[in-house]
């Protein structure tokens, strides 16, 4: 277990950098760990954070690769929703990358 | 005499110079409290370390009374080295500790000093060592750089399999709390959800549903991925990643293809959503046999009369090999155990039980059922991946080698462009992706590199010599491994699919 300090405040993660209160999480947050992926968030990031999110208040657990790209695809554009533009996003994987940056639990298992 | 020549020369395996202590270091992610106390393991190791020296001591010896093979493999090991360079983590690491007789010797010194009488009398004089705290956190991270593929124990005249003796070293150190977090965070998830990724019923629904439409979109013909039902003939068990990850998804796709075109009743279990059961690699008999009741639980509730296994290697290992008597899927349900005669009774031995998805297909190949435009994966030149479990766990088919020859067959059925990697590092002499055996973490992945090196210097050698641009395989495990470090070798992360990917581009469903 470890901590980390934004904006003045200490939040909990595991040993991998991931928040261990979901409810901690807040868009400081979420640029901090940014940060620490060596991500600089813009609006296209926030797009696919927010959707995770909104996915994951809804069905407790992040959404499938494919389910992300279709959503993104839908409201950005059919050339968006394919993972090579997620992967351009989030070049560690869009799966773990953009769960730890939304302040989700790691997908686990074979993935 | 003169017609005979000599043989070609063969290129000699280079043997990898030494790094002693190249991958020394604290091993993986520890559990912690909360992840090993959900699955019945102590929290964490007792603060006076002669409590847990002791209780090291005492599961080691109720293992080598339990486990028969565990104590020949101690004894009968003598250093003849015929196993030093099979391991893909000592050729990629070069940590000298990684040679699997090395990685057996971990534990032969604790066995010898504790167990056997010149141990006892002489310990120096026969290798033989003290159960130390050092000693211990050796274990965790030398038997956390092994992958349980088996490879070793094909070149070992004695037949030592250093894979048992990693999964003994991983229950005896589970059993004092010094588990390792990716395993066991897991194995919870699977108790408590259903599944490796922790995917509940309603998030697996529409992750189907908006596959049913994506397939619907590409192809123009109602596809069903059914969840739940009952009365259908086969009940699929699939590793969860098939629900979730790239590319794995496109296998999924291929099954329900296959099952669409033969027209074969089938459905997916909320319950049992996971093929997967890492309670094999961390050694506990009684966490495999939990995960695989699930199993048996959702075929009763469903009354499926077959239970087919998609591509997830050591889940056919422990499938193929276990559910028989684990389970009573198959022959070999104890007498007693009244669930276990049921389900035995509720199947149709008919058919193989379980079959892996590739027999299925297989079978409707040779049965012509399936037809195919080959054409359809002309842009592919394509070679073929062993994974471990299936090739030395396990079998297909009703001929020695059906797990080597199946895949393979369909994938020229499906494909024009077929080409083997070099001899020696295919079928039962296959090396691991470098990712298997509960190894899989991100923690992992300096070793998880190293470990994939020699598949991919010969996956190189094939692209070089043949252009090969599509490595298939049949384990979600060696997809996912494969994903992430090919891109480090410089190779394109979608070089990397299933067999049932191949078949699902090929497949004719009817017109558009």
């Amino acid at each position: 277990m470890a901590n980390i300090e934004v904006g003045g405040n200490s939040y909990e993660t595991d040993e991998e950098g991931y928040l261990v209160n979901l409810s901690d999480w807040n868009s400081d947050i979420a640029n901090y760990i940014a940060g620490t992926e060596n991500i600089e968030m813009n609006d296209q990031h926030w797009e696919v954070i927010n959707f995770l999110r909104e996915y994951f208040e809804e069905y407790q657990i992040a959404p499938a690769v494919r389910v992300l790209t279709k959503a993104i695809g839908k409201k950005l554009g059919a050339d968006k929703g394919n993972s090579e533009y997620l992967y351009g996003l989030f070049p560690y994987g869009p799966g773990k990358q953009a769960c730890k940056i939304a302040g989700l639990p790691k997908p686990t298992g074979c993935v | 005499m003169a017609d005979v020549a000599a043989p070609a020369y063969r290129i000699i395996p280079i043997i990898p110079a030494l790094k002693p202590g190249a991958m020394e270091g604290k091993g993986p992610f520890v559990a912690n409290e909360k992840i090993n106390e959900a699955i019945g393991f102590p929290g964490k190791m007792a603060e006076n370390w002669q409590e847990t020296h002791d209780a090291v001591i005492a599961k080691m010896g109720e293992l080598l009374s339990k486990y028969r093979s565990l104590k020949v493999y101690m004894d009968a090991c003598v250093h003849c080295g015929a196993c030093s360079d099979k391991c893909h983590y000592f050729i990629g690491t070069q940590d000298p500790k990684n040679m699997p007789v090395a990685r057996q010797d971990l534990m032969r010194s604790v066995y010898r000093r504790y167990f056997t009488l010149p141990g006892k009398l002489f310990p120096k004089l026969v290798g033989a060592r003290d159960l130390t705290r050092e000693v211990l956190d050796e274990w965790y991270n030398y038997f956390n750089q092994c992958s349980e593929c088996r490879r070793c124990s094909v070149f070992c005249p004695y037949g030592i399999d250093t894979a048992e003796v990693t999964m003994a070293a991983r229950e005896i150190l589970d059993s004092v709390g010094y588990g390792q977090k990716y395993s066991n965070e897991i194995i919870g998830k699977v108790h408590r959800i259903g599944n490796n990724l922790g995917l509940p019923g309603p998030a697996l629904q529409d992750t189907l549903e908006g596959l049913e439409e994506d397939v619907k979109d590409a192809t123009g013909i109602d596809i069903r991925f059914p969840m739940d039902v009952k009365g259908a003939e086969v009940l699929l068990i699939t590793p969860s990643a098939d629900f979730f990850a790239e590319p794995h998804i496109d296998s999924l796709i291929g099954y329900a293809k296959v099952f669409h075109a033969t027209g074969t009743s089938w459905t997916l279990s909320s319950m049992a959503s996971e093929a997967g059961n890492f309670g094999m690699f961390i050694g506990n008999y009684e966490q495999l046999r939990k995960i695989a009741l699930r199993i048996r639980e959702a075929a009763l509730e469903l009354g499926v009369k077959r239970i087919v296994v998609g591509e997830c290697g050591h889940a056919w290992r422990v499938a193929y090999s276990f559910w028989n008597t684990l389970t009573g899927v198959g022959d070999g349900a104890d007498a007693n155990d009244r669930f276990a005669q049921m389900l035995q009774k509720q199947l149709d031995h008919r058919y193989k039980q379980p079959t892996h998805i590739c027999e299925f297909t297989w079978d409707m190949i040779q049965d012509e059922r399936l037809s195919f435009d080959k054409s359809k994966n002309d842009k592919h030149i394509i070679t073929f991946h062993d994974s471990c479990n299936v090739a030395r766990g396990s079998r297909m088919g009703d001929f020695a080698g059906g797990q080597f020859e199946i895949p393979r067959n369909i994938i020229k059925a499906v494909a024009n462009n077929y080409v083997e990697m070099r001899d020696g590092t295919t079928r039962e002499q296959t090396f691991c992706c470098g990712g298997g055996g509960g190894l899989l973490t991100d923690d992992l992945i300096d070793l998880r590199v190293k470990g994939a090196l020699p598949r991919m210097e010969v996956l190189q050698e094939t692209v070089d010599v043949h252009g090969v641009n599509f490595m298939a395989t049949i384990c979600a495990i060696c997809k996912a491994q494969f994903t992430k470090v090919m891109p480090i070798y410089g190779f394109d992360r979608r070089m990397v699919g299933g067999v049932h990917q191949l078949v699902s581009n090929a497949i004719i469903l009817g017109d558009k």
